[in-house]
C-alpha cells in the first residue's frame, strides 16, 4: 500500500459540533468530533443508533449548518459562508448516499429523471448526450438500460440502491458519503453494492465516509475506522487495528456483541454484555460518556471527560484507562 | 415427470445473466395505477356519472325547456309537475325546470370555483410555510388559525354590507377571504412530510435550487392531496352558496341559485311541496356526489393503498 | 422428541392486480417440542408469509392458502379451526413477536395492560392476578425496574426494552411455540446481543419451541437447532445447525454463508456475491427457482424441479447436484471464519 502520510487530506474535520434545539432542551448529536480523511482511502465511521454518526456526516456536507468546528474540503473551510459558485462546486464534489432506499428515490420521477437532476445542475448537456450519460451510469452500475423509463416502486431494493448511486456519480464527485447505504438490504444484495462501491472506487480513485453500524461491512469496506458513541469518537484507528488490537471498551463490547455464522463458536464463547440502555443523548452523562455502561469506570470517569490522545502511531482512543486495560488484556485472546 | 433423464442434462453451465434481472410487469405510472383503481370503485363511477348528468343539464337544461327561466306567466302560478311544466311552476308561473337549472349554473360555478380559487391560495400559502419551516412557518400558521376562527358568515355580511353589492364575485370574495385556510393547512402537513422523505435532501445535496425542489419534487408529490382537498371543499361553497341565498343575502333577482329558489319556496311549502324539494334535491346530490368522488379518488390517490 | 407442529404442502398465493403472485410453493416441515426451527432466506423467500400462515394472520382475501395445505398441531388442522378453537389456538398456544416493536405495541396502552390483556383473555385471571403474573413476566425477560415499567407507555422506552416487553405478551401465556419475525433486526447491535441471550435462557427455562424467521445468519447460528434454508417460496436445503453451517449441499445456501464477511478476512477482496434478483413470484416455475442465479446450473434445472434427496435423517436438499449424473462439485466459498 503507498505510503499514507503522502496522500492528499481531501477531508478534514475539526472539533465538529452540531445541536439541536428541541423546545428547552439541547441535543448534542455531534460533540468535538475531529478526523481527517485522505484521498482514494474510505473511512468508516461506526456505531449505534443515537451516536451521532448520520449527522456528522450530512454536516459534513453542509445539509446541515454545523454549531461550531471546522471541515476543511481540499483546504478551504466549508462551514463559513459561501458564495453560490463556491458552493456549487463543493456540491458537486462531494456526494451523497442514502440509507432508505425506499424514500431516497422521488416516486413521481422516472429513473432517468433521477440520474439526470444532477447533471441538470451541473453540466449543460442535450437531450441525446444526458440519454446517453444516463446509460453509461446505468451499466456502471449494473443495469441495463431498459431501466431509464421505469419508477422507482417498479424495482428492488438492492436496485433502487444502485440507482441512488449512479445519482451521485452522475456529477463526477471526489467524495461521497455513504449514509448506511446497504442496511435496509438482504445479506445477499449487501455483498452486491459493497462490492459495487469497492469496485467504483478503484475505477474513479473516489474517497468515501461510510457510515454504518455493521461493523464487518465497515471493516471490510475501510482503510480507518472511527468509533462514535453519543456524539464523540471514542477510537479511531485503521481497520485492522481497531479489530485486533483494540482499546476502549466501548469498541470491545461492540466487537463482541456480532453474532458469527459459526454454531459452534458461538458456543463455547462468552459475549462481553453491556449492561443497561444507551443513555438519552439530551442528557449525557458528566464525564466519560460511556461510564454508565462500562464495566471499568472509575471517579476519574465520572468528573473528567477523556480526551482522544495517540495511544499508538494512528492509533487514537479517549479512555482514562486505556493503557491498564491494554495490559492486563495482553495474553489473553478473546473477544 | 418422468421424462427420460439423461446424462448430457447435467453439464453445469452457469447463471443466465439476462434472466437474472427481468422485470415482469408492464411499466405502470403513478396515476395510470391510481385512474385504474379508481374505477374499481363502482360508487365513485356513478358519483362521477352522475355529476356528469349534472353538469350537462346546468349548460343545456333551459335550453331544452323551452321557457325562459325569468319569464312569467300569471296564468300557470303554482302549477304542479306536468307534461308542460316538468318540474311545475313558481309563484309567478316561471318554469321551475329553466329556473333550476339555471340556479344551478351559479350554484356549480360558485362551488367550483370557490374551491378552485380557495385551494390555489391555501396551496401556495402552506406550501410556502411548510417548505421554509421555523420562523416563517410559525408566523404563517398562527395567521391562519385567527383566520380560521373568524366566523366567515360575519364576514360575508360585512363584505357585502362595505361592497355594497350583492354580486356573484362579492359572494366568491367573501366565501374565500378565509375558506383558503383549511386547505393551507392540509398541503403544509403534506409539504413537511414530504419534505422529510431523503429524496429532497438528496436533491439539495446535488445543488438543486429550492425553487425547482418545490417545483419538480415537493408539489407533484403533494398534488394528489390537494386535488382530493379541492373536490372535498366544493360541496361546502355549494352548500355556503345555497345558505346565504337562503337567508338573503347572496344573489339577488332575476338571478337565481338552488338556495334562493329554496328560500322562496319555503313560506308555501306545506302547500307546494316540489317548489323546495326540487332545488333541496339537487343541493344534497351535488354535495353527496362530490363527497363521493373525493372517497374515491383520495383512495385511488393513496400510494399506501396500493396492492 | 414428538412434532408439535406439521406442516404439509403449504401454498399460499395473493392475488393483485397483475396476476396471482405464488409467494409460497410447497412448503412442508416439522417443528419437534422444545427445538428452535429457523427460516433463513433473502426478503420475498416466502418465509414471513409461511411464518404468518400458521396463525392465520394473512388477511383473505387477497391472500389465498390452498386447500390441499394441512397445517397439523398436535393433531388438529389450523386451517379447519373454527372461531371460538382459533381464538383459544391464537396467542395462548402458539404466539408470535414481530419485527418492529415500535408498530406492534398500541401506543396508547401501557406496557402491563398490554400483558394483562392477554392474560385476561387466555388465562381468565382477574385483574389483580394479572398485574401480579405481568409484573413477575416483566422481570423474567429482564426488565429493568419491572414494577415501573408495567405503568410505561412504549414511546417511553427504547427499542430494546420494547422488544423485550413484546417477548413479555408473547410468552404470557405459555405457549408450547414461539413464532419471531426478524427479532433483531430493527436492534441496535448490543442490545440485539442482549434479546439474544435473552431468547436463549427462555428457550432453555421454558421448552418452548421457536420458529425464528431471519435473513441474519449470525443470529441464526447462535439460536437455531434446525435450520430451513428458503428461496422464492420453496424450501432449497433442511438441516441441522451445525449440517447447514459445516457441510452445505445447496449453492444457494453456499452463496448466502459466502456473502457474509468474516471478521478476519482481508480488507476490500470482492466478496462473493449472487448476480442479480430473486425471481418474480409472478411468474410461475416449473424447474428449480435458483437456476437463473447458480453457478452450477445444468440444462436439467431449467427443465424440471428438483427431487428432494435425504442425505442424512435430518438434511434434505433439493437439487439437482444430488442426482447420480450429476458432476461432483466442491463448494467454491469461503466461509467467514470467526474472530482469530
Amino acid at each position: 500500500m503507498n505510503n499514507q502520510s503522502e496522500k492528499e487530506l481531501l477531508v478534514e474535520v475539526k472539533n465538529l459540533c452540531k445541536c439541536f434545539r428541541q423546545g428547552k432542551s439541547e441535543l448534542k448529536a455531534v460533540d468535538d468530533v475531529s478526523f481527517a480523511i485522505r484521498r482514494g482511502e474510505t473511512f468508516g465511521l461506526v456505531g449505534e443508533s443515537g451516536c451521532g454518526k448520520t449527522t456528522c456526516g450530512r454536516t459534513i456536507l453542509k445539509l446541515y449548518n454545523a454549531t461550531s468546528g471546522q471541515v476543511l474540503y481540499k483546504g478551504k473551510d466549508v462551514t463559513r459562508p459561501m458564495s453560490g459558485e463556491e458552493l456549487l462546486a463543493f456540491k458537486r464534489s462531494a456526494q451523497v448516499i442514502f440509507q432508505d432506499p425506499y424514500s431516497s428515490l422521488d416516486p413521481r420521477m422516472t429513473i432517468t429523471e433521477i440520474i439526470g437532476e444532477g447533471m441538470d445542475v451541473h453540466f449543460k448537456y442535450s437531450n441525446a448526450e444526458k440519454q446517453r450519460k444516463v446509460s453509461e451510469l446505468l451499466a456502471k452500475v449494473g443495469l441495463t438500460e431498459d431501466y431509464a423509463n421505469r419508477f422507482a416502486h417498479e424495482l428492488s431494493g438492492g436496485q433502487r440502491q444502485r440507482i441512488g448511486i449512479a445519482r451521485a456519480l452522475a456529477v463526477e464527485p471526489e467524495f461521497i458519503v455513504c449514509d448506511e447505504p446497504i442496511s435496509a438490504l438482504d445479506v445477499s444484495i449487501q455483498a452486491q453494492i459493497v462490492n459495487l462501491l469497492i469496485q467504483l472506487q478503484q475505477d474513479s480513485n473516489l474517497t468515501y465516509l461510510f457510515i454504518s453500524h455493521d461493523l464487518s461491512m465497515v471493516k471490510h469496506i475501510s482503510d480507518r475506522v472511527g468509533v462514535m458513541y453519543l456524539g464523540s469518537l471514542v477510537e479511531v484507528a485503521t481497520s485492522k487495528a481497531i479489530f485486533a488490537r483494540h482499546l476502549h471498551p466501548y469498541t470491545r463490547a461492540l466487537l463482541s456483541a456480532i453474532p458469527t455464522a459459526d454454531p459452534e463458536f458461538e458456543a463455547s464463547r462468552t459475549r462481553i454484555k453491556l449492561e443497561g440502555e444507551v443513555p438519552s443523548p439530551v442528557n449525557p452523562p458528566s464525564g466519560c460518556k460511556f461510564r454508565t455502561r462500562c464495566p471499568h469506570a472509575t471517579e476519574l470517569c465520572e468528573q473528567q471527560q477523556p480526551q482522544l490522545v495517540e495511544a499508538n502511531p494512528e492509533h487514537f482512543v479517549a479512555c482514562h484507562h486505556w493503557q491498564r486495560l491494554h495490559e492486563s488484556a495482553q495474553g489473553v485472546s478473546e473477544c | 415427470m418422468n421424462e427420460e433423464i439423461s446424462k448430457d442434462l447435467f453439464q453445469i453451465i452457469g447463471p443466465e445473466d439476462s434472466e437474472a434481472e427481468k422485470i415482469a410487469r408492464p411499466r405502470i405510472s403513478y396515476f395510470k395505477d391510481a385512474w385504474r383503481r379508481f374505477k374499481e370503485n363502482k360508487i365513485a363511477i356513478v358519483a362521477l356519472i352522475v355529476l356528469a348528468v349534472l353538469v350537462f343539464m346546468v349548460i343545456f337544461g333551459p335550453a331544452i325547456s323551452g321557457y325562459k327561466f325569468e319569464e312569467i306567466d300569471p296564468s300557470q302560478r303554482n302549477e304542479g309537475p306536468s307534461a308542460r311544466h316538468w318540474f311545475g311552476t313558481d309563484k309567478l308561473g316561471r318554469d321551475l325546470f329553466a329556473r333550476v337549472w339555471q340556479g344551478g349554473r351559479v350554484s356549480i360555478i360558485i362551488g367550483l370555483v370557490g374551491a378552485l380559487v380557495s385551494s390555489f391560495v391555501g396551496s401556495i400559502y402552506g406550501g410556502i410555510s411548510g417548505y421554509f419551516g421555523g420562523r416563517v412557518d410559525d408566523i404563517m400558521m398562527r395567521i391562519v388559525e385567527v383566520l380560521i376562527s373568524v366566523p366567515y358568515l360575519i364576514v360575508v355580511i360585512l363584505l357585502t354590507v362595505v361592497l355594497d353589492s350583492k354580486s356573484m364575485f362579492t359572494l366568491l370574495l367573501a366565501m374565500t377571504i378565509t375558506g383558503w385556510c383549511g386547505i393551507a393547512r392540509i398541503v403544509r402537513g403534506q409539504v413537511l412530510q414530504v419534505k422529510s422523505q431523503e429524496f429532497v435532501m438528496a436533491a439539495q445535496a446535488l445543488g438543486v435550487r429550492p425553487w425547482k425542489i418545490i417545483l419538480h419534487h415537493i408539489i407533484p408529490n403533494v398534488l394528489s392531496v390537494i386535488i382530493v382537498a379541492i373536490t372535498f371543499d366544493v360541496p361546502g361553497y355549494i352548500f355556503g352558496e345555497a345558505f346565504l341565498g337562503f337567508l338573503g343575502i347572496g344573489i339577488q333577482p332575476p338571478n337565481t341559485s338552488w338556495g334562493v329558489l329554496a328560500s322562496a319556496a319555503q313560506s308555501m311549502y306545506a302547500f307546494y311541496p316540489y317548489q323546495l324539494f326540487i332545488p333541496s334535491l339537487m343541493i344534497a346530490l351535488t354535495m353527496l356526489c362530490f363527497t363521493l368522488l373525493g372517497d374515491g379518488l383520495r383512495d385511488a390517490l393513496d400510494p399506501r393503498l396500493r396492492k | 422428541m414428538d412434532k408439535i407442529l406439521e406442516v404439509k404442502d403449504l401454498r399460499v398465493s395473493f392475488h393483485t392486480y397483475a396476476g396471482e403472485v405464488r409467494a409460497v410453493r410447497g412448503v412442508s416441515f416439522d417443528l419437534h417440542r422444545g427445538e428452535t426451527l429457523a427460516f433463513v432466506g433473502e426478503s420475498g423467500c416466502g418465509k414471513t408469509v409461511t411464518a404468518k400462515s400458521i396463525l392465520r394472520l394473512l388477511p383473505s382475501p387477497p391472500a389465498e392458502i390452498k386447500p390441499q395445505a394441512q397445517i397439523l398441531y398436535d393433531g388438529d388442522d389450523v386451517l379447519k379451526m373454527d372461531r371460538k378453537r382459533l381464538q383459544k389456538f391464537r396467542g395462548n398456544e402458539v404466539s408470535m413477536i414481530f419485527q418492529d416493536p415500535m408498530t406492534s405495541l398500541n401506543p396508547t396502552m401501557t406496557c402491563g395492560q398490554q400483558i394483562v390483556e392477554a392474560l385476561v383473555l387466555h388465562k381468565k385471571l382477574n385483574k389483580q392476578e394479572a398485574k401480579e403474573e405481568a409484573i413477575r413476566i416483566l422481570r423474567l425477560v429482564k426488565m429493568p425496574d419491572a414494577e415501573k415499567r408495567f405503568s410505561s407507555y412504549p414511546h417511553e422506552l427504547s427499542g430494546g426494552m420494547r422488544q423485550r416487553v413484546m417477548i413479555a405478551i408473547a410468552l404470557s401465556c405459555d405457549p408450547s411455540i414461539l413464532i419471531a419475525d426478524e427479532p433483531t433486526t430493527a436492534l441496535d447491535v448490543t442490545i440485539q446481543a442482549q434479546i439474544i441471550d435473552l431468547l436463549q435462557e427462555l428457550k432453555d427455562k421454558l421448552n418452548t419451541a421457536i420458529i425464528l424467521v431471519t435473513h441474519d445468519l449470525g443470529v441464526v447460528a447462535t439460536l437455531a437447532d434446525r435450520i430451513q434454508v428458503m428461496y422464492a417460496g420453496q424450501v432449497m436445503e433442511t438441516g441441522t445447525s451445525r449440517e447447514i453451517f459445516y457441510s452445505p449441499k445447496h449453492p444457494y445456501t453456499w452463496a448466502l454463508l459466502s456473502s457474509v464477511p468474516g471478521l478476519a478476512e482481508h480488507s476490500k477482496q470482492e466478496l462473493y456475491s449472487l448476480k442479480g434478483t430473486p425471481p418474480d413470484l409472478i411468474m410461475p416455475l416449473k424447474s428449480c427457482p435458483f437456476a437463473a442465479r447458480c453457478e452450477y446450473c445444468m440444462p436439467i434445472c431449467k427443465r424440471q424441479m428438483p427431487q428432494v434427496t435425504g442425505l442424512t435423517d435430518t438434511h434434505q436438499v433439493a437439487c439437482w447436484l444430488q442426482h447420480p449424473y450429476a458432476p461432483l462439485v466442491e463448494p467454491s466459498y469461503e466461509r467467514g471464519v470467526s474472530n482469530e
